[in-house]
């Protein structure tokens, strides 16, 4: 079992009324921005289940908005991020699905546009509490929380690449807590999400981009 | 490491080193965290200043919750109390201003400290600062009772659950009230076996509460019930300081709490569908929003 902090029962500390449908979509737009890595200038929400049914009297759209704009759980900006976005630059949009059953009643589909016209899709669910999982990137599904270090890696489905990544992590002494592959069929898109304890250093991503079959590489700190 | 995984070894770990509740928390967080005890302490002391705020912002400037269906009820019953002629004197006034105004400033999309979910995060704060005002307590023994109700909560979050979804009203105000009333024990001398015992007895003061919010926002009936629990964590913690026991343990309380939880229908666990709900003035109260 893992271990429950003091921290996660006095707090979060958190922009009101509540952990799932504020803190929790706070924190899913907070891991969409830090997943991509261009300035975002235009953001669709689709809202699903509970979050489609609701997400105005808890403020989930403004709290969504606020976590893609980079601000925290107890960030009192969150309130105002439909003016904060106008002043920052960021077009935004809510399309609430009521139809679609997803697996968990507190879905959104985040899909962001950045000032050099890439675009990115990021699915997360608030599983409650304020805790979070992150469910798709660009429509391959994938899971991991944030709570650790995450490195993200988008590859070719090709023999060796997992290994190589693997050797990197030993290289620079990391330990690995979790790590999963996902991909969309064989030989094409595949990604690989390594947890950790500890901070996995910078430098391993130079070394993990040597691989031809690697795309692209995303490292989330904590 | 200094851990405990129910009350009974909670209980052990505070009678083999004599320490409180709150100090076996304390050096149990420093440890799997392996943080200092001033890093522990600040992190408290800054959710300390969070509640404190919460609690004086809706006395001096009220606003509305988003839907409109709450806001302005701490200062009204702050005022109440100023005429000189209210029920309950004023402690318990105090203790009733305090909880509701929390969820006054959570539904109003102010900071808040979920304690141990943002429903019932008036309980905690409520109970702790209308108690320091009348006791003279120190901000450093704040911090300390705050651990104090970190321990408890951890104990039903760890041994059963403190969401309304999963186990109704009983598991979030239910468990902060526990949680109240533990640490309200310790302040005012009790042994830690006194204070699990006055733990089980609010456990047990709310056990089948449901979770019925009207239009399914964090409003109504939660604000009232903050006070609820707020009243209940004093009314325990006195009785058992008195020295009448109460005679189910804690643990076997926690796990009755959690069956009870399992056993509420799925209407009456914060679907906004029974209860409260359900009334023909909750509806309507639903579409008008």
């Amino acid at each position: 079992m893992n271990f429950i902090s003091a921290f996660e029962v006095i707090g979060p500390n958190m922009v009101g009324p509540s952990s799932s449908h504020t803190a929790g979509a706070v924190s899913i737009g907070k891991m969409a921005r830090k997943l991509f890595k261009e300035k975002v200038t235009e953001v669709t929400f689709t809202l699903y289940g509970s979050f489609a049914r609701t997400y105005k009297g808890h403020g989930t759209d403004r709290a969504l908005l606020g976590g893609v704009l980079g601000f925290e759980t107890d960030d009192l900006r969150i309130r105002d991020a439909f003016s904060w976005a106008e002043k920052m630059g960021v077009k935004y949009q809510y399309i609430a699905d009521k139809e679609f059953v997803p697996d968990h009643p507190n879905t959104v589909d985040i899909r962001m546009t950045g000032e050099n016209g890439t675009k990115m899709q990021v699915q997360g669910q608030s599983i409650g509490g304020g805790k979070i999982k992150i469910t798709q990137i660009n429509g391959i599904n994938v899971e991991f929380t944030g709570e650790y270090s995450t490195l993200v890696v988008k590859q070719i489905d090709k023999p060796g690449v997992v290994t190589h990544i693997t050797q990197c992590l030993s290289n620079q002494n990391v330990n690995i807590a979790f790590m999963r592959l996902f991909r969309e069929g064989k030989g094409k898109t595949a990604y690989s999400v390594v947890e950790s304890d500890e901070r996995i250093p910078d430098e391993i991503l130079e070394e993990i981009r040597q691989n031809p079959y690697v795309q692209e590489i995303l490292l989330i700190q904590i | 490491m200094t851990d405990f995984k129910n009350g009974q070894e909670l209980l052990e770990v505070c009678k083999k080193t004599q320490c409180s509740i709150s100090e076996v928390m304390k050096q149990r967080e420093i440890e799997g965290t392996s943080s200092t005890k001033k890093e522990v302490e600040d992190k408290m002391r800054k959710a300390l200043a969070i509640m404190k705020e919460a609690v004086r912002k809706p006395l001096e400037d009220p606003k509305p919750s988003m839907s409109g269906l709450i806001g302005g009820e701490a200062k009204q019953i702050t005022g109440y109390r100023e005429n000189g002629k209210n029920v309950c004197g004023t402690f318990m006034n105090k203790l009733i201003a305090y909880s509701m105004a929390v969820l006054e400033v959570n539904a109003s999309m102010g900071v808040i400290v979920a304690a141990p979910t943002a429903g019932s995060s008036g309980v905690v704060p409520g109970v702790l600062l209308a108690l320091q005002e009348e006791k003279g307590f120190t901000d450093e023994q704040m911090v300390d009772a705050l651990f104090h109700t970190a321990a408890i909560g951890y104990l039903m979050m760890r041994n059963a659950s403190v969401a309304g979804a999963e186990a109704g009203c009983q598991a979030e105000v239910g468990a902060a009230s526990a949680m109240a009333a533990a640490a309200v024990t310790e302040l005012m001398g009790g042994t830690p076996q006194m204070c699990l015992q006055a733990a089980a007895m609010a456990i047990s003061n709310l056990l089948g509460l449901v979770c019925d919010p009207v239009a399914g926002l964090v409003e109504v009936p939660c604000q009232s019930r903050n006070a609820v629990g707020a009243v209940n964590a004093v009314t325990c913690a006195e009785i058992t300081l008195s020295g009448v026991v109460y005679p189910i343990p804690f643990d076997e309380m926690v796990d009755a709490m959690y069956k009870v939880g399992k056993s509420i229908p799925f209407e009456l666990r914060e679907t906004a569908i029974g209860g409260c709900a359900g009334t023909p003035t909750g509806c309507g109260m639903r579409c008008r929003i």
